[in-house]
């Protein structure tokens, strides 16, 4: 049951992640795209990383792909917009990203992973309690300096989006 | 209350090792074929969640909840990036009507 549902999953999860590449509209993109993550939820879901999960699905899902859309919308585009690369420099990239996964999976195909398993072992690690203790005990700082982050990261985007005092106003 | 979930069990983690690798290839595919900026931004969007969905199979097999943390951090960060690369690709559109990344060639030199 739960190996099927793996199976599923990473099966919805590669389909949705090739119509992110492959579809021609924007629009469809960022919907394969909220697929994806949807799926990915899912896989966390499996995994018993319960908060990573919430996070998943409120920040990617409802937060970043909701902005793609948006901006899509607010850009109007449409499919007969984006001119398309030749078509050789498409089959060099498709065989360069293919050559790249054979390598990487003939690296990975022997790696014994059985050493990664534990004597002790505890499901609850991925319970808010748990990753709350660890984050604001052991990891206080970068927590305290994401937050200077998000400010430099707000500050530049109102300045980006900001209208310069001569530019035209062509939008 | 603490037993091992069913997918540790009995999914080897090098299932997660493939399908991580997978996904990140066609996010590198994605970068090299398209051109519209927004869909490139996508792509790499997808790279990092397949960085993070192996993070966090090994974080959950192995017991160890600093990888679960670090999942965290990305995802914070990977929000501050989205938040600045898409009002940079407006004013982009802005100044020349279109998000081609061919038009912007130049930066190349």
């Amino acid at each position: 049951m739960t190996g099927n549902l793996f199976y599923f999953l990473t099966f919805l999860t590669l389909f949705a992640a090739i119509g992110v590449v492959a579809s021609k509209n924007p629009v469809y993109s960022v919907l394969f795209m909220i697929l994806t993550f949807f799926a990915l939820t899912g896989h966390y879901i499996m995994l018993n990383a319960q908060f990573l999960a919430a996070v998943n699905f409120i920040v990617y899902m409802g937060a970043i792909m909701v902005l793609f859309l948006f901006v899509i919308m607010f850009l109007n585009m449409r499919e007969d917009t984006e001119q398309h690369k030749p078509m050789l420099s498409k089959i060099a990239a498709a065989i360069a990203g293919g050559i790249l996964f054979v390598v990487m999976i003939a690296a990975l195909k022997d790696v014994n992973t059985q050493l990664a398993t534990t004597a002790v072992f505890d499901s609850q690690i991925g319970m808010v309690e748990n990753l709350g203790k660890v984050l604001f005990r052991d990891y206080l700082l970068p927590f305290e300096l994401a937050s200077v982050l998000f400010l430099a990261a707000m500050a530049g985007a109102v300045m980006l989006g900001k209208r310069e005092p001569g530019e035209q106003n062509r939008f | 209350m603490n037993d091992i979930p069913e997918v540790i069990r009995t999914i080897p983690l090098n299932y997660y090792l493939f399908f991580s690798t997978a996904l990140f290839c066609i996010g590198i595919i994605g970068v090299l074929t398209r051109r519209n900026a927004i869909i490139i931004f996508m792509c790499i969007e997808l790279m990092l969640n397949s960085v993070n969905l192996l993070l966090t199979a090994f974080s959950s097999y192995r017991s160890d909840p600093n990888g679960q943390i670090f999942v965290f951090f990305i995802m914070a960060v990977a929000a501050a990036e989205v938040a600045v690369g898409l009002a940079i690709i407006v004013m982009i559109y802005r100044n020349v009507r279109s998000t081609d990344i061919n038009i912007l060639n130049k930066l190349k030199w």
